[in-house]
């Protein structure tokens, strides 16, 4: 059987949202940057395990409000069997999320009289993601035309499948019933009807549910041939742009949308110290910044990353028993390492064993207007990493005095930060003046390494000869 | 500057080589995930490879043809030596279809591009039908490697980005007009045909316009209608065969992208339907299209029709 177009990011209503508490990283020593709570408001977060048409899409939430208002609904093409639900722990997209989020490294320069110069780095955790937009049905389904095609008790959740002849007899029936749907919602409803799909929708049973404050996340297993997921009712409540993560983990390597651009957020880049302070907000102000370079209308790479290690690690990389319960079904099956490359995995980086998957961490932002199609995938088989990786430099302190080595590098350390500045001016549209001085109140200016004014760059033919 | 254009206007493929490197340049600078200039070297390094073996072939065979008929002397034909064996070589066909396999392929490995290359010159001089060859040479280059490659090799249909996009349609469009190919009617016919089928779905559906407004966006769609279908070897030759070859495959492509959801569901249609073509000309017969639009020895490497080529005349004593 064949359940198509399942999708997650479709869900209705408020909003609330968490992040994922950073864990420090524990093999270099120092706890640094600790993303904000507030990062994103209104986001979802959907995980993607493909394999040729098999798909397994876990949809989580962070939704902190009364259990009896949850609700989402979700178009599918067929009608999945109970075997095809289930309900995952919710640490799991957590660890997902802290895995492959945006991540801060440290330097420490070493005296600079010291020949001997090494770099130390350290790591540094991240920004962490929110969550799932949920929601909360007298006529009879029948004379408005709705069908239930299934009626499934998962977990804690009530799960009905329906068909419908109209939009409107299927919006009309499950406002009846207590899901709030938005108005303006025929038209996609409709569209999605039209094209013979099913609706999936879900709330919550409160006797069964324990009174925990999480929910756990919705899965279901389904085989399709269209890699997709549908987003354009969730661009019906026009509250604003909507926060979507999508965490695709395949064999083969990165997945990128095809009906959009995809972006690479800019990285690996020098910022100055004070960043490690307000992470989140730099995080926030520059997915934003660079959200509207790109007129609102580009997908967003965060993280692409073969999942046996990691470098520097946000979190341990997952277990095979976690990828296991996410959806990854090749774990166990036959020969895999046929033609695919060796992982490389690293002494103190890798996670348990090596494992055959490949994670990709896109982030939108999108309303009705900048994207009007539901977002449509397709797995490449490019395993290049690259990760989202913010870079901080501490400066060596003492007597610059002590010798000419010391004297040179308080001059190189001016240059240094004008460029730090520069570079985040550019990634968060910041005002180079505010973070120039920001940068002088905590120390990293001309005057605090008794450097009066840079002195202007020496020619080359001034360096070739000491002169 | 009117002589650099004119020197420029002589070959209708100078306009769409100077396009292509602009739609290169674009994607190479605008997208993460755009052309590569190795990529182009290699699909470079295969076409113009096969393009070679190709004429190489074409030139002995026509030579052989030559000293069996009698006509010639041997070595008549080739009287220049190696410059005589490459006789007619075509590197600014072999260059387009590099150009265009670097815009649109996109794979794990060099190898597929210079696979893809050779692939498609190869298939223009294996794959003919009465002195036309049946497949647009990067068409079915990208095809035969995305088919063999699985997910190695695939079409990054969405990977430009607004403005680039509107450059890029400006840039294709101007090639067209000023091009002395005349194949305008068919980009123009399928690009209608094919907008005609999204707005359709769409008043169908129910859905906004900004839907099919938005599909229409697409770099790839931009390329090949553009660039592909308008290859005047791999058509009819007649304007209403051209046209209804334009819509099929608009048609076709449409119905694989929405029944099967194939990504770059155009090219699979343009390489399935080629055979539509020479039936197409059998129906609807037009003078065959030649590149150079001054008359000037006749010198593509395609096989010869009938005994057209005038006889020396051989005065003895």
């Amino acid at each position: 059987m064949k359940l198509k177009h399942l999708a997650g990011a479709c869900v209705l209503g408020l909003t609330s949202f968490a992040l994922s508490a950073p864990m420090a990283a524990a093999f270099c020593g120092f706890y640094v940057a600790k993303a904000d709570t507030d990062l994103f408001n209104d986001a979802s977060k959907v995980v993607l395990v493909r394999d040729d048409e098999r798909t397994v899409i876990t949809m989580a939430s962070d939704y902190r409000g009364e259990a009896s208002e949850f609700a989402m609904v979700v178009p599918v093409v067929d009608v999945p069997e109970r075997e095809q639900i289930n309900v995952a722990n919710p640490g799991l997209v957590d660890h997902l999320d802290e895995y492959t989020a945006p991540r801060l490294v440290e330097y420490y320069d070493e005296n600079p009289c010291m020949l001997a110069r090494r770099n130390k780095s350290i790591t540094v955790t991240s920004a962490g993601i929110p969550e799932m937009v949920m929601e909360s049905a007298p006529m009879e389904a029948e004379d408005l035309g709705v069908t239930i095609e299934a009626e499934y008790e998962v977990g804690e959740y009530d799960i009905l499948i329906l068909s419908a002849e109209e939009s409107d007899g299927l919006i009309t029936w499950l406002n009846q019933e207590n899901y709030r749907i938005p108005d303006g919602a025929e038209e996609v409803v409709g569209a999605y009807l039209k094209r013979g799909m099913k609706f999936f929708v879900a709330k919550v049973n409160l006797e069964r549910h324990s009174g925990s404050s999480v929910l756990r996340p919705i899965q279901v297993a389904y085989e399709d041939e269209n890699f997709m997921l549908p987003i354009r009712l969730g661009t019906v409540n026009a509250e604003g742009k909507q926060e979507l993560f999508v965490f695709a983990i395949t064999r083969e390597g990165r997945v990128e949308t095809t009906n959009y651009k995809t972006v690479k957020l800019p990285s690996n880049m020098d910022v100055p110290i004070f960043v490690k302070d307000e992470f989140g907000e730099f995080y926030k102000a520059m997915f934003e910044h660079q959200t509207e370079k790109e007129n609102g209308k580009a997908v967003f790479m965060e993280y692409a990353w073969d999942m046996s290690w990691c470098d520097p690690c946000a979190a341990n990389p997952l277990s095979a028993s976690e990828l296991r319960e996410l959806g990854v079904m090749w774990l166990d099956e036959g020969p895999q390492d046929e033609i695919r490359p060796m992982p490389r995995p690293r002494p103190g980086f890798g996670g348990p064993q090596p494992v055959d998957a490949f994670v990709t961490r896109l982030h939108v932002r999108y309303d009705g207007q900048t994207f009007p199609e539901d977002l449509n995938f397709q797995v490449t088989g490019d395993r290049e990493n690259y990760q989202g990786r913010y870079v901080l430099r501490h400066p060596w302190r003492g007597d610059y005095g002590q010798c000419e080595a010391a004297g040179e590098y308080a001059q190189t350390l001016v240059e240094r930060w004008d460029t730090e500045a520069d570079s985040l001016a550019k990634l968060t549209g910041w005002e180079l003046d505010e973070i120039k001085q920001k940068m002088a109140d905590g120390g990293f200016s001309a005057a605090a390494v008794g450097v009066t004014e840079p002195k202007p760059k020496r020619k080359w033919w001034q360096r070739l000869w000491g002169n | 500057m009117t002589g650099l254009f004119k020197a420029v206007n002589k070959d209708a493929r100078h306009w769409q080589i100077l396009a292509l490197s602009g739609l290169f340049s674009i994607s190479l600078t605008t997208s993460d995930f755009g052309a590569q200039p190795l990529a182009l070297l290699a699909a470079i390094t295969g076409a113009m490879f096969a393009q070679a073996v190709g004429t190489v072939w074409v030139n002995a065979r026509k030579e052989t043809r030559c000293a069996r008929s009698g006509s010639y002397w041997r070595g008549s034909s080739l009287v220049a030596g190696v410059v005589g064996w490459f006789a007619g070589f075509q590197w600014k066909s072999a260059l387009i279809t590099s150009l265009s396999l670097s815009i649109l392929l996109r794979a794990n490995s060099i190898w597929f591009w210079l696979a893809a290359g050779f692939i498609g010159v190869s298939a223009k001089f294996l794959v003919r039908y009465r002195g036309k060859h049946l497949f647009n040479p990067a068409c079915i280059g990208i095809v035969v490697v995305s088919l063999l490659g699985g997910s190695a090799a695939w079409v990054s249909p969405g990977q430009w980005g607004q403005a680039p996009i509107f450059a890029a349609f400006a840039i294709g469009f101007a090639a067209l007009v000023l091009s002395s190919a005349k194949r305008l009617d068919i980009a123009l016919g399928f690009l209608a045909g094919f907008a005609a089928m999204l707005f359709g779905r769409a008043l169908y559906l129910g859905d906004p316009m900004t839907i099919p407004v938005h599909q229409l966006q697409s770099g790839a769609l931009l390329v090949f209608a553009f660039f592909m279908i308008t290859d005047p070897r791999s058509t009819p030759d007649s304007r209403i065969a051209r046209l209804i070859f334009a819509f099929a495959v608009a048609a076709f492509a449409a119905w694989l992208s929405w029944e099967y959801h194939i990504r770059g569901a155009m090219l699979y249609a343009l390489a399935s339907l080629a055979l539509l073509s020479p039936i197409l000309d059998r129906l609807l017969p037009a003078r065959r299209f030649e590149w150079t639009s001054t008359k000037g020895p006749q010198n593509e490497a395609q096989t010869p029709r009938g005994g057209v080529r005038p006889r020396p005349h051989i005065v003895r004593a």
